[in-house]
């Protein structure tokens, strides 16, 4: 508890279908990252009710959060956050390692995943031997390895230029053909633009929603 | 997680940072081979001092004349008030005792030996034929003294002795004079050094009427006694005290000590030494652990980010704890296998060195520097391991 309270939130209510493609934009400190965090499970309310695929996941118990995070929410941060002493294969085969799958498969996986993100020249290289772009690649290969049914991303061109930026953005819809949810963070206007729905926050508040 | 993974990938964590788990690793070792190294020196001080003093006979015991006990009610008063001589007579009444194997009344003195024109002082030893047995003493030329001939001056010499006068040899038969007397060379002892106080090769050892003829005495300096076995001692400490009380008029006015009970007191002074360095040198690792508790507290915070992503991947807080714990437990073996090798390595360095003494790391030294060093690796993980369980997973990824 800080000396003041400070309301990152508040009167927030927001039903996302599955398979959409939101974007959410909003001045600094709007609390764009905050609301991310609490649909990715990684925050929890003081108050309210979140339900995801149906069901009420606000009071799960810390290692039920964990597993609903690694089965159902793919995160993919403006700053990667690579294991920098793992292999860009290693990093990829962080969830599946999580979630207990046999080492056979977990090779099958990350090759397949590898190859369909371009990264299989770069499968035994480190993050620090990776350009920007390709460091991206990786961290989205590893968000969705577990085919989430929703992907974050917490402005996910920010540390790239425009053009591998659109590169990503192209990945990121690519999957959202899929069938996968995409909410993206965005101060782009351009590339939250082009989502499906816009959500506009202001201190805390969604000032606006748009399809 | 699968707690194989979680091993491996702890490991692999170890193998990355380099300096810090070589650093880590070392502290641990140090500790477990102090642990090791010293317990060798205490245990090996102990087996050289017991072994020395058990070389110097079996089932021993020795009588003196005297009581070394002060007397009781008045402090400081002291109750030997000229104790009466051990005679030869007292010592063949011991040899009488059924839990007596054998015995050896002993004089000692000091007299001028003359022989092939060089003349010193040495130290006499008067005893019987006993003597060699009972004392554990090694002939290497010659005899020593008859069985039964206590009257024919023979002599046995030490063997630097042997050495110094007759240096081309030839020892057996010579004649030498010691004091005004006339012996024959009968023997010559094998080098035994330093043992109990004697130097047994500047000695010289001639049968006991002479010497008490020499030295113009017949009471004994001591009686040396063999027990016929171990658990014989008890009882002919008892008869001994016993029979000489008779012959002393009921004066309890002799000293018994029994080799077993010498032994043990000194087994027990060293081991409970051996012991103190061993509690010193868990101090060190106790150090050790205190440095690895503040290494990983460092590395938990550098590590910050990570901690942070994996909790956004899926790992529940139970997952991220046991990371770390393994860390800790991979850094506690590879510390405990460098340790116990190193402690190993340098007890066999003493031994070299100091080819008497037996410096081997005791065996529950060994498993006590093991366990320890587990212990402390794992205690110490535990504060930065909850750390790091507990870490919000928001804040942790916002510090990038
Ligand atoms: N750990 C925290 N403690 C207190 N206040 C916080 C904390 N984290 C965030 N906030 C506050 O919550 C509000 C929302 O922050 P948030 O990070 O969600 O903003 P944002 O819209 O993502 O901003 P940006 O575009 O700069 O990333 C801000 O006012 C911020 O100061
Ligand atoms: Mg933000």
């Amino acid at each position: 508890m800080g000396d003041q309270e400070v309301h990152a939130l508040s009167e927030i209510n927001l039903e996302i279908a599955s398979g959409e493609y939101v974007s959410i934009m909003g001045p600094s400190g709007s609390g764009k990252t905050t609301l991310l965090n609490v649909i990715g499970l990684l925050d929890r309310p003081d108050s309210g009710r979140y339900e995801l695929d149906g069901r009420d996941v606000t009071d799960l118990s810390e290692t039920e959060q964990a597993r609903v995070r690694r089965e159902k929410i793919g995160f993919v941060f403006q700053s990667f956050h690579l294991v920098p002493r793992l292999t860009a294969a290693e990093n990829v085969e962080l969830p599946l390692m999580l979630a207990g799958i046999a080492p056979a498969e977990r090779r099958a996986r990350v090759d397949e995943a590898l190859l369909g993100f371009d990264l299989r020249d770069r499968a035994q290289h480190r993050p620090a031997e990776l350009s920007g772009g390709q460091r991206q690649r990786v961290a989205i290969a590893r968000a969705t390895i577990l085919r989430p049914t929703a992907l974050l991303a917490d402005e996910p061109t920010g540390n790239l230029d425009h053009r591998i930026g659109a590169e990503v953005m192209a990945l990121l819809e690519g999957l959202h053909h899929t069938g996968t949810t995409l909410i993206l963070v965005t101060h782009d206007r351009e590339l939250g633009a082009r989502a499906h729905r816009h959500i506009a926050m202001r201190d805390g508040e969604i000032v606006a929603d748009e399809k | 997680m699968k707690l194989r993974d979680t091993l491996h990938l702890s490991l692999h964590t170890v193998a990355s940072y380099r300096t810090r788990s070589l650093l880590i690793v070392l502290a641990i070792a140090l500790g477990v081979a102090a642990v090791l190294v010293l317990t060798a020196l205490g245990d090996g001080a102990r087996r050289y001092v017991v072994g020395k003093f058990s070389s110097i006979g079996t089932n021993l015991i020795v009588v003196l004349p005297g009581r070394a006990e002060t007397a009781g009610g008045f402090p400081g008063a002291v109750l030997a008030q000229t104790p009466r001589d051990l005679t030869l007579e007292d010592a063949r009444f011991l040899g009488y005792l059924p839990q007596v194997k054998r015995y050896a009344p002993l004089n000692i003195g000091v007299a001028e030996l003359v022989a092939a024109s060089r003349l010193r002082e040495v130290t006499v030893l008067g005893s019987t034929a006993d003597l060699l047995p009972i004392r554990h003493m090694n002939l290497a030329q010659g005899s020593f003294l008859a069985q039964g001939a206590e009257h024919s001056a023979q002599m046995v010499l030490g063997a630097k002795l042997a050495q110094e006068f007759f240096p081309h040899g030839n020892v057996i038969g010579q004649r030498v004079r010691l004091g005004d007397r006339r012996f024959l060379v009968s023997g010559v002892l094998t080098t035994q050094g330093e043992s109990m106080g004697f130097n047994s090769d500047e000695l010289v050892i001639i049968p006991i009427d002479y010497a008490q003829a020499l030295f113009n005495t017949s009471s004994l300096f001591r009686i040396l006694v063999e027990a016929r076995s171990r658990s014989d001692i008890t009882s002919a400490k008892e008869a001994i005290r016993d029979i000489l009380k008779r012959r002393h008029d009921g004066e309890d006015d002799i000293t018994v000590i029994t080799q077993d009970a010498v032994l043990a007191t000194f087994d027990r002074i060293l081991r409970a030494l051996t012991l103190g360095v061993a509690g010193i040198a868990t101090i060190s690792l106790a150090v050790a652990g205190i440095l690895v508790m503040n290494v990983m507290l460092v590395a938990v915070s550098q590590r910050t980010s990570e901690i942070g992503l994996l909790k956004a991947i899926g790992a529940p807080s139970a997952d991220i704890r046991l990371l770390f714990f393994a860390e800790a437990l991979w850094l506690s073996l590879a510390g405990a296998v460098i340790g116990f090798t190193l402690g190993q390595f340098g007890s066999l360095l003493i031994r070299l060195a100091y080819p008497q003494l037996p410096a081997w790391p005791p065996t529950w030294a060994s498993i006590a520097g093991v366990t320890i060093a587990f212990v402390t690796g794992i205690l110490a993980s535990l504060l930065p391991a909850a750390r790091a369980a507990r870490l919000d997973p928001v804040k942790a990824l916002g510090g990038k």
